[in-house]
């Protein structure tokens, strides 16, 4: 079996300047903090992040941000992170908004193979501008293209050293989905165990969608 | 008198019947969870991945466990915990009852602006336009203005967060109902009168025979 637990220095080598980046987290919750830091500490710059939101002030992507790191955010909500506000109203960052639902759904289909999605959401409004409007049965839908990224990261509050995770709480949200959709994808260990000890029923992201694990601060 | 929200608060609990899930916006929506029966039975949905969401955890928060405003919270017993992708499912797929969310500008054609103010407050829609278009009921609270210019309009002027999607709007001077034909006014309260919501409201109300009352 492949050996996937690797150093935080090692993990970070794969992420370059330029990257697409996916990640994990509801306004932070669920953000593997020590991969953040660390892309922080050595200023891998330039990124197209994807994911939820971008945190809030200290916790999780918001510390990309505030380190000038980010070219472009493909998000749902800035809201709590109201750097990002100020950077877009100034033109330093370009922000995409996109309808948490179909964010999720676009993650999902570029990383299960889809060619997208069919939606009502956002029908009638801007997020509908440039879109192709498709007609199923007498239903308007948005098609709504796949995302995709280089590098996934995401936390696990358990992760085997198969890559197997299980999330606590509502760390889950969108782990499990940008985790299918990278063509690499680390994930930050709050605890590793041997295979085995997570119970194969309670496995929440399959370990064959991980390449990589790092401990939770940096441990090894 | 008690402040608008609470009155707005009080009035949306009323909205709640047993058995429904629900979905409430942050803020003002979260407010009426204070003056619901106890005795009724219903299931709170937070988007960012729960069913049961409980009440706000002050004293032994657990960091892994937040509603979508980023507040810790806890957890009913039969509670579930699930992914982005289940979690607007559940909501697309028409199985939240009612959405109670607030509101910048509502129209008489039902449409919502919340998410937006072009070049001054972009805080993203967020869950708003999915749950707008996947819930079985739509209820906008809000102030009735927004200091005074009317808030209830003929016609959006922000960006739509959906079209013709709102079923019913509550404030503090009027429950109003979004109907084919345009603003349906169902009840006053009780410090107020129908001449003076119409005169706070940029689109004219249909009043029918019966209008009722709240405080």
């Amino acid at each position: 079996m492949k050996n996937k637990l690797i150093s935080i220095d090692k993990a970070l080598d794969l992420i370059k300047d330029g990257d697409t980046v996916m990640y994990g987290g509801f306004i932070g919750v669920g953000t593997p903090e020590t991969i953040v830091d660390g892309i922080v500490e050595r200023k891998i710059g330039n990124l197209t992040i994807i994911g939820n939101d971008t945190g809030k002030p200290g916790k999780g992507v918001s510390k990309l941000v505030a380190a000038r790191l980010v070219k472009k955010a493909i998000v749902s909500h800035i809201g709590t992170n109201p750097e990002t506000g100020v950077l877009m109203g100034s033109g330093e960052l370009e922000v995409e908004l996109v309808p948490q639902g179909t964010l999720a759904e676009r993650i999902r289909a570029g990383g299960y193979g889809l060619g997208g999605i069919l939606t009502p959401t956002g029908l009638n409004t801007d997020v509908a501008v440039g879109k192709e409007v498709i007609t199923v049965d007498g239903k308007e839908y948005l098609l709504e293209k796949p995302l995709r990224a280089n590098v996934a990261i995401i936390r696990g509050s358990i992760v085997d050293e198969t890559g197997n995770v299980y999330y606590n709480g509502t760390t889950r949200n969108f782990n499990p989905l940008v985790a299918a959709a990278a063509d690499i994808v680390i994930v930050e260990a709050e605890k590793l165990v041997k295979a085995g000890e997570i119970n194969p029923e309670h496995v929440m992201t399959p370990g064959i969608l991980v390449d990589y694990i790092v401990l939770e601060g940096g441990k090894n | 008198m008690d402040d608008a929200k609470t009155i707005i608060a009080r009035r949306a609990a009323k909205e709640l019947s047993d058995g429904d899930i629900v979905n409430l916006g942050i803020g003002l929506p979260t407010l009426l969870t204070a003056f619901l029966d106890p005795a009724l039975d219903i299931t709170f949905q937070s988007e960012n991945g729960i069913l049961g969401m409980g009440t706000e955890e002050k004293e032994n928060p657990n960091p892994d466990v937040i509603n979508a405003g980023g507040a810790y919270v806890n957890v009913i017993p039969g509670a579930n915990f699930f992914d982005s992708a289940t979690s607007f499912g559940i909501i697309r797929g028409g199985h939240v009852d009612i959405t109670v969310l607030g509101a910048l500008q509502v129209d008489q054609e039902g449409s919502l602006a919340s998410h937006i103010v072009p070049g001054k407050l972009v805080p993203g829609m967020g869950g708003a336009m999915d749950l707008v278009v996947g819930a079985k009921k739509v209820i906008v609270v809000t102030t009735h203005t927004a200091k005074g210019a009317p808030k209830l309009l003929k016609k959006c002027s922000l960006p739509l967060t959906a079209y013709s999607k709102v079923n019913r709007i509550i404030t503090e001077l009027a429950v109003i109902d979004c109907t084919k034909d345009g603003f349906v006014l169902r009840e006053r309260h009780s410090s107020t009168t129908i001449e003076q919501i119409q005169s706070l409201t940029d689109a004219t109300l249909i009043i029918p025979e019966t209008v009722g009352i709240f405080d």
